[in-house]
């Protein structure tokens, strides 16, 4: 397996670890077609099923998976971040 | 190889109704909780036939009692049911329920233990639960098609692989399914949260999509009535753990089961769908909630995809449970019938996976087992709406 990130759609601020990544790790990204999108370093150890920042994220800035907004950054996160509870909040849901 | 759902060979029992049903059981159904001694006194004595224990039946009132009755009805007018036996205290909500399943034609008989006692009570329903079962065993599967079929669907225990791959697997299949003709179902009214305005999108009417946003706003306004947001029930502990983050993640994944089906009704919880293709249920997203309703409405057969591992069943209807999350399938691989962690390697595409989804299902309604049928997974959960008087 190549890649370790999968994507569902390209320009997603997130993608899902497919297995436990560790930090300083070096990692292919791709579509769920297989089309690759971009190798990533990441910044954090990412437990699989859990979610990496594709980008830069602005604290306050809405983040998209599925090409839609999923929630906004409560905290900045760099490209190559762990993005879970710690630094994204529900939009709908006080 | 792309499978048809119209070439796949479905054998079921014919019921008097015209449906097909793809088990074959005598259920002796409680109306109230007091009659679940008696019921599971018959279901001991006699072979062949399973009680439907549950905790509520009294002192309902209005529409939580609807549909307490529709729920308890629905059991018995279930196509997997083949006769049904009703145990209550008394005999006027026993036979209310009677009644229903009477109109399917089937063979039912209603007992009501006052001024009996559990012992005769039992006693005499287990006579007749004798006759049923020597009914119900001399029927036959016959082939029926996939247009005759009635089925549901619903994620639990969800985490990112089921975005990615087991829902979509589902929808893919649906979309397929639903072009074939078969009726099925799905719903979890809370949990399409943040992706709401794309269920109304894929309803086929404005009425339709109306009826819907009527009951998910009807939800969130008795939540917000209770000072209270479901913040910590929505994800849950188990999505969370699984890598979602929030209500909108999870019901942008949720919703992938629809797949691009038209919507093309909306049910009240339990309500048996009224036309073939997919309908939406008022319904709660806790599964053995939503799966008992589903085989109050006549579903036959459910597809129930999971990240983390929820290992629910249902007494009256297998739930086929697919998973891609690799770790579920290596560490909880007795609850899995479909392992489609390939699919994660970029070794399965969607067609592929909806292909063993489709095989699977030809196979379970066919007669196999499945994992939550073989490991006893009967959960059997009321849907309560409001408080008894």
């Amino acid at each position: 397996m190549a890649h370790a990130i999968l994507l569902h759609e390209p320009d997603d601020d997130v993608g899902v670890a497919v297995r436990d990544l560790k930090k300083g790790e070096q990692v292919g990204t791709v579509t769920l077609e297989g089309k690759f999108v971009a190798d990533i370093k990441l910044v954090d150890d990412v437990p699989l099923g859990h979610k990496v920042a594709m980008k830069d994220l602005a604290q306050g800035k809405d983040v998209i998976e599925y090409g839609r907004v999923i929630g906004a950054a409560s905290q900045a996160a760099a490209r190559g971040a762990h993005i879970h509870t710690h630094n994204l909040k529900t939009k709908r849901w006080k | 190889m792309m499978i048809k759902p119209q070439d796949l060979k479905f054998t079921g029992y014919h019921r008097p109704d015209g449906r097909f049903g793809a088990r074959n059981y005598v259920l002796i159904i409680p109306v109230d909780d007091l009659s679940n001694a008696a019921a599971e006194g018959v279901a001991h004595n006699i072979r062949g036939t399973m009680a439907l224990p549950h905790p509520y039946g009294r002192l309902q009132f209005g529409e939580d009692l609807e549909l307490t009755f529709r729920t308890l009805a629905g059991q018995g007018r279930n196509p997997n049911c083949a006769a049904a036996i009703v145990i209550g205290i008394e005999p006027n909500w026993t036979n209310r329920i009677v009644k229903e399943i009477e109109k399917t034609g089937k063979p039912v008989a209603g007992f009501s233990i006052e001024r009996a006692g559990d012992h005769m009570t039992i006693e005499a329903a287990s006579r007749k639960a004798k006759e049923f079962v020597h009914y119900a065993t001399e029927l036959k599967r016959e082939p029926f098609t996939v247009k005759q079929l009635t089925m549901s669907s619903k994620c639990g225990e969800s985490d990112t692989t089921s975005g990615l791959a087991s829902n979509p697997t589902v929808g893919r299949a649906f979309e397929r399914l639903a072009d074939a003709g078969a009726t099925l179902i799905f719903g979890e009214t809370t949990e399409v949260t943040g992706g709401e305005d794309i269920i109304m999108q894929q309803c086929a009417t404005q009425e339709i999509a109306a009826q819907f946003k009527a009951a998910f706003d009807d939800y969130q306004h008795l939540v917000e009535s209770q000072g209270v947001s479901l913040l910590g029930s929505q994800p849950t502990e188990g999505n969370i753990r699984g890598g979602l983050t929030t209500i909108e993640e999870k019901a942008l994944g949720n919703i992938q089961k629809a797949g691009r089906c038209k919507i093309i009704d909306f049910l009240k919880p339990a309500q048996e769908p009224r036309q073939p293709g997919l309908s939406f249920m008022d319904s709660s997203s806790a599964a053995a909630e939503m799966v008992t309703l589903c085989a109050a409405a006549g579903s036959v057969v459910h597809y129930f995809t999971t990240g983390q591992g929820n290992v629910i069943g249902n007494p009256v209807i297998p739930v086929i449970k697919l998973s891609a999350n690799p770790l579920t399938v290596a560490t909880m691989s007795e609850h899995v019938d479909v392992d489609l962690s390939p699919m994660l390697r970029i070794e399965m595409n969607l067609d592929q996976a909806a292909d063993a989804a489709l095989q699977m299902l030809e196979r379970t309604i066919n007669g196999r087992l499945t994992a939550a049928e073989v490991l006893r997974h009967n959960e059997f959960v009321l849907t309560k709406l409001y408080r008894s008087a």
